[in-house]
């Protein structure tokens, strides 16, 4: 187990993400892509942070946690917004303005 | 080479079998006296009430959220906690802006309502 | 175990710190305000604001670092803090009647404001990754929400949620580049970095990094091709939240944009600058192309974004002093032309019936003559006509280019503000040269008077617009400070 197998776990985890937001359609899955890679990211900052023997990367994923953790209020807050106007919350059903 | 998997497949092999005698022992040689309480998914926790599957209402989301927000602050309090001889009176003033800037939050979510159901 | 605590030096972030105490007396403030009073909480912001504009000009030449090199108060930075508590200051004028109008009055609305402000001025003035990205996610919260602030309002909450969706799906991209630029050189201080990079200077995880940080910039400012979401969200957002995050939140990110690029990684120039000059074409040709086929106003003023965005990043391709400096002064003449080009469609506007489309400014010049020459003022200035302050930044940027070796980049760019003429002028036109349309002409609640406080954020933006078209000297004295290292 070398850095470098963490890496490509954390490179497979982001594309995995990258691709749930591209190809679905419904904004909580959507979201949990984005969640995804935020984790994939986690990983990549501990691997290093254990590779480069700094506790550096270890404090960075105490931050990027609280700020998913404030994403996911203010967009689960919007969805529910969404949710109460229109009773739907497929992004292609939720489409008045042109792409 | 293949042959470096055998033993995995001995071991695999091995915790089939290890299950199946275990589970058909108990089964033929065990006592077999069923009550209520035995045969609950949980059998000292609480009694399971309807469905796993059912709608929750969507009030139940600003609960969760204002329980994450809260909730992740922690993480700040627990090196803050381990260093906390160490920072001495700064770390103490360090901490308590932190603490106001959350309270302000809080004090703005309760006056909104926001820990009222109805 | 000793423990030392980095030098805080709490001086160089007080225009920060005045915003944040700001914020949270507004949210306080919410709280006990009958609701025929809130735009008293607007002032409170206006206020907040220019004390924290003293205390930026107060700390002009600081030239120091603050939380053990974290951040800086740096001439460029300054400048950049400056020209981001202008935007809010008009922004907010912009607001007051705006919210009013639209009765989506809640103080709530300056409390985001001013937080995204803060993390606007974070991330203009911090040298280190992680406090960039740290800004820029508190920017962007508060901009999810005032971009759906108008909650009952469709296109306002459709607006909210793709802001939020690409918003959050750029910002993990971003972060993706800092762990791969910290796993390759061990730091995230710019300076570090650079230090790191001039050693070693290979490396495909420096390179993936790097890139990944380009796409993150790329989504934040509106790059071809990351540049989907701003029509959609511009147009949907409420307009005055629009004028803001058009303008504050471009600043900030290129800011953050060139610090990272000049500072942290010119040892791979050779990499990434034939690229950004691509992207530069792209961007400012597909803006200006897609504008002419808008019909509506805020459309076209979106795509005009994405082209300034181009011109900008000539800037960035043309690199040193010249690069930086005109790219300053080009942002602070694109914040004032673009708030006032979108505070004066607040103006010309009926109560909360706004002018959407361009054939709805037919005659607006006979009815709301002041409004309409303050439009034609600004959108002549986008298009880069002379004495306006548009015309001197795209001649700072394209002669930086030109000296630099970058004269095909040069010649693009004027080729594609040839063209935004076009489309600058069919607004002009329809309120100039054609008969108001039976929805506008016979409206009795549409009067000449322009709400105070619209007015003077008008008369700013106007003044501010000829006052650097015709002396601009100053204004370039000040944008030629450059970054602690």
């Amino acid at each position: 187990m070398t850095v470098n197998h963490f890496v490509i776990l954390s490179a497979l985890l982001f594309g995995i993400g990258a691709l749930g937001v591209l190809v679905r359609r419904n904004p909580l899955i959507m979201f949990m892509g984005i969640e995804l890679m935020l984790n994939a990211v986690n990983l990549a900052f501990v691997a290093f942070s254990r590779f480069l023997q700094s506790l550096d990367g270890q404090v960075f994923v105490f931050l990027v946690l609280t700020v998913a953790a404030a994403e996911v209020a203010v967009g689960l807050a919007i969805i529910v917004a969404l949710f109460r106007t229109r009773a739907t919350v497929d992004v292609d059903e939720v489409s008045g303005l042109k792409g | 080479m293949p042959i470096d998997y055998l033993p995995i497949l001995v071991m695999v092999v091995v915790v089939i079998a290890f299950a199946a005698i275990a589970l058909t022992f108990s089964a033929l040689t065990g006592p077999r006296r069923p009550n209520p309480s035995k045969l609950s998914p949980y059998e000292s926790g609480m009694p399971p009430f309807g469905s796993a599957r059912r709608r929750i209402s969507i009030k139940y989301y600003l609960t969760a959220v204002l329980f994450i927000l809260f909730d992740i602050e922690i993480i700040f309090f627990y090196p803050w906690a381990v260093l906390f001889r160490q920072l001495q009176l700064f770390g103490l003033i360090e901490m308590a802006v932190f603490v106001i800037v959350l309270l302000v939050g809080y004090v703005y979510i309760w006056k909104k309502g926001g820990f009222d159901w109805d | 175990m000793s423990l030392s605590v980095p030098d805080l030096n709490l001086r160089i972030v007080v225009p920060a710190l005045i915003v944040s105490i700001t914020a949270l007396v507004v949210l306080l403030g919410e709280l006990v305000t009958p609701a025929a009073r809130k735009r008293w909480l607007g002032y409170t912001s206006l206020i907040g604001l220019l004390i924290a504009v003293g205390a930026t000009f107060g700390l002009w030449d600081a030239h120091a670092t603050a939380f053990g090199g974290m951040i800086a108060a740096d001439n460029f930075g300054l400048f950049l803090t400056l020209v981001i508590l202008l935007g809010a200051l008009l922004s907010v004028l912009l607001s007051v009647d705006f919210l009013r109008a639209h009765q989506v009055e809640h103080g709530e609305y300056y409390m985001l404001v001013l937080s995204a402000v803060v993390g606007m001025i974070v991330m203009a003035t911090a040298t280190d990754l992680i406090v960039i990205f740290l800004g820029l996610e508190l920017l962007s919260l508060p901009l999810y929400i005032l971009a759906a602030f108008k909650r009952e309002d469709g296109p306002s909450l459709e607006a909210g949620l793709k802001y939020f969706l690409l918003g959050a799906f750029s910002s993990a991209f971003f972060l993706y580049g800092i762990a791969f630029v910290f796993g390759a050189t061990g730091a995230t201080n710019l300076t570090k970095i650079a230090a790191a990079i001039a050693k070693n200077p290979s490396g495909d995880l420096l390179l993936v990094g790097a890139g990944l940080l380009l796409v993150g910039f790329a989504f934040k400012v509106a790059l071809v091709p990351f540049h989907w979401w701003t029509p959609d969200v511009y147009a949907g957002a409420p307009t005055a939240v629009t004028a803001f995050m058009s303008v504050a939140v471009k600043a900030a990110a290129f800011g953050a944009f060139f610090r990272a690029f000049f500072v942290a990684l010119p040892g791979l120039a050779m990499d990434w600058r034939a690229l950004v000059a691509l992207i530069a074409v792209l961007t400012m040709t597909l803006g200006n192309v897609a504008a002419l086929l808008q019909s509506n106003i805020k459309r076209m003023l979106a795509y005009s974004s994405i082209a300034h965005a181009g011109y900008i990043l000539v800037a960035l391709v043309a690199m040193g002093a010249q690069g930086s400096s005109s790219a300053l002064f080009y942002l602070l003449a694109y914040t004032l032309t673009n708030l006032g080009a979108f505070g004066a469609v607040i103006a010309l506007s009926d109560g909360a019936r706004e002018r959407l489309e361009i054939g709805d400014y037919a005659g607006a010049a006979q009815k709301q003559p002041f409004a309409a020459a303050a439009l034609t003022i600004c959108l002549l200035s986008l298009a880069g006509f002379p004495p306006f302050a548009g015309f001197v930044g795209k001649f700072l940027i394209f002669s930086a280019a030109v000296e630099t070796g970058w004269a095909w980049l040069a010649v693009i760019g004027v080729l594609n503000s040839l063209v935004s003429v076009y489309f600058y002028l069919r607004p002009v036109v329809q309120m100039y040269m054609t008969e108001a349309q039976p929805g506008w002409d016979g409206s009795a609640t549409l009067t000449t008077r322009i709400a105070p406080l619209v007015a003077l954020a008008l008369a700013i933006a106007v003044v501010g617009v000829l006052a650097l078209g015709l002396f601009p000297t100053p204004a370039i004295a000040l944008a030629t400070g450059g970054f602690v290292r």
